[in-house]
């Protein structure tokens, strides 16, 4: 496979076909994690790792599992991967469990993975539907980073609040607090997840749309090649 | 027929206009808040002044910011049919007389970015903007929203000046205990928690008279229960808002409220006291009645009006806030659609299923 499709599924997972941005998939955790940085982050990379295996997992047995019985074995398997890792960290990185906890259990209904594996695994080799599942794990978890600090900036006045519990005590350096400013306890809840999400969306495609207008004034010969 | 004969742009029926406007509502709902205002200012003095004209500009402002990004035409038009002004003016009436530049600002924010111009700007909002800034605001800054400084006129201590009231305004500033107290409402329900009952904890019948003139803690423009009826009457004389609405939601609160208070006087707070206390009037008349946010029909108002009512009583009775009228408001809101789909006006000619009316024969054309 050509060097262009390799950045072909980068752009889509980090941009084009972000998982929150723009296929709106796993709104679930997204809602529910990101009241700070460190939440969002954690999630994301969790996540991430159940995506890449069972995008690779998937991909492997799909010429073997008959269509008409997919979605269960998938569900199956992705469930299996999920409890996987919730008990790898409870035992190897206990501190992080304990902050995110409730939440990695979670991912088994995010749709974003199902969704994947319906999408790109099942119709593509094992090589790039791990790929595949790196672009699209790393865009979610810039996703949920993104809302998470902006939450916790505006509605507790912290940047990656407990970051040294997560990445260890050589990150303490990321836990920034703006002082004198109490926050406004709205954006922790719901309703200011929904606003910000709301709001990081109409932020993309008014990005998508100049750059789209600038690429339709391009000379015609431009767009040719590109 | 030749086509340069018609010179005069056709426009759709009705043909006669009564001149009524979007305006000229606006204008007309104003004029009715203006005595309850001028009272706000006299009762709490300058900073209650730069808070009003604040939350105001801070509306117009975001509403032709709003505009001018959405690209929309007639932007200067849009701006003077007064409606956003009309939503800082009610969402100042609801505001702490004495709070800091930022809570107006913050509010005028949510109000008319997120609470209405997101929906698609007038008359394309699903929830009241005040109300939905207000909710905001209080539900994020808990202490701020809730320092209610004692009426000055009635509390003995000097007004602060111009310059005083400025500093005040600008330096967001805790104000001091000696000038601030609890709303009855809130009152009521400290004390309640403190395990002391209703008969004791409220004192005399000095603060129901007090109610009605409004010289007691509360928001800025909500306690002058008698300007605000005033205003309210005024309103429904010259038809921009219906008696349904209103008397429904006054019921809503009275009824409910007679029924706990007979049972349990220790427990409940009198009607009257409950009609005469906090936002209730204000609600009643100019926050129910928006015409975009409640029901079509006269049947779907009282509905409405008596959902109102009856959750915020609840709410005041029983929820961890001392008043509701604005969650009430909301959640109302949020079922007009509903209420709006089952009962629908009747159709000139047909009856409620909208079925074409029987004519009995020979008596049609």
């Amino acid at each position: 496979m050509s060097d262009q499709a390799y950045g072909r599924i980068f752009k889509d997972g980090l941009w084009e076909q972000n998982v929150v941005f723009a296929q709106m998939l796993a709104l679930c955790p997204t809602m529910a994690v990101t009241t700070s940085g460190t939440n969002g982050l954690g999630m994301g990379l969790a996540s991430t790792v159940v995506l890449v295996v069972s995008n690779m997992l998937v991909a492997m047995i799909r010429h073997t599992v008959s269509s008409q019985v997919r979605i269960p074995v998938f569900v199956v398997l992705i469930a299996t991967l999920v409890t996987i890792v919730d008990m790898a960290m409870n035992a190897w990185l206990h501190e992080l469990y304990k902050v995110l906890g409730l939440f990695i259990a979670l991912i088994v209904v995010n749709c974003a993975i199902l969704g994947r594996a319906e999408a790109y695994a099942v119709k593509n080799g094992v090589w790039v539907s791990a790929l595949d599942g790196i672009a699209m794990g790393l865009g979610f978890t810039a996703a949920l980073t993104l809302i998470g600090l902006i939450r916790e900036l505006l509605g507790a006045g912290t940047l990656f609040a407990q970051a040294s519990q997560l990445l260890g005590p050589s990150f303490a350096f990321l836990e920034v607090q703006v002082p004198d400013y109490g926050g406004a306890l709205l954006m922790i809840l719901p309703p200011g997840g929904f606003a910000v999400l709301g709001f990081l969306l109409a932020g993309k495609r008014l990005l998508d749309q100049r750059l789209a207008a600038r690429a339709a004034a391009l000379p015609m010969a431009d767009v040719a090649s590109a | 027929m030749n086509s340069h004969v018609l010179t005069a742009q056709p426009v759709a029926s009705p043909h006669a206009h009564g001149g009524n406007s979007v305006g000229r509502t606006m204008f007309r709902v104003q004029w009715a808040l203006l005595p309850a205002t001028l009272f706000g200012f006299w009762l709490y003095g300058w900073p209650s002044f730069f808070m009003w004209l604040l939350t105001v500009a801070a509306c117009v402002g975001f509403e032709a910011l709003a505009l001018k990004l959405m690209g929309a035409p007639r932007i200067k038009a849009s701006l003077l049919d007064g409606s956003a002004l009309l939503t800082g003016w009610l969402l100042a009436l609801t505001l702490p007389p004495w709070a800091p530049w930022w809570v107006p600002v913050l509010g005028g924010f949510i109000a008319i970015i997120i609470g209405k111009q997101v929906f698609g700007g007038v008359g394309q909002n699903v929830f009241n903007p005040a109300m939905v800034a207000r909710v905001a605001l209080l539900v994020s800054f808990p202490v701020p929203l809730t320092w209610w400084v004692h009426p000055l006129p009635g509390g003995g201590l000097p007004a602060p000046d111009v310059v005083e009231g400025l500093r005040i305004f600008l330096t967001s500033l805790p104000v001091p205990d000696a000038m601030t107290s609890a709303s009855l409402l809130g009152h009521a329900k400290t004390e309640m928690a403190r395990g002391i009952d209703l008969l004791h904890s409220l004192g005399g019948e000095s603060s129901r008279l007090q109610s009605w003139f409004g010289v007691r803690a509360g928001s800025f423009g909500e306690s002058a229960t008698l300007l605000i009826l005033a205003g309210g009457l005024y309103l429904i004389a010259c038809r921009i808002i219906s008696w349904h609405t209103p008397l429904a939601v006054l019921a809503g609160v009275a009824l409910p409220a007679a029924i706990a208070h007979g049972i349990d006087p220790a427990r409940f707070l009198a009607p009257e006291t409950h009609l005469l206390s906090g936002a209730l009037m204000l609600g009643a008349f100019f926050i129910a009645t928006d015409y975009v946010t409640s029901p079509n029909t006269a049947l779907g108002q009282l509905i409405f009006g008596l959902g109102v009512g009856f959750v915020t009583w609840v709410i005041r009775s029983f929820g961890a806030y001392p008043e509701g009228m604005a969650f009430a408001v909301l959640l109302m809101n949020a079922l007009t659609p509903v209420i709006d789909r089952f009962i629908k006006p009747r159709i000139l000619g047909r009856d409620r299923q909208g079925k074409p009316l029987d004519i009995p024969e020979g008596q049609g054309a």
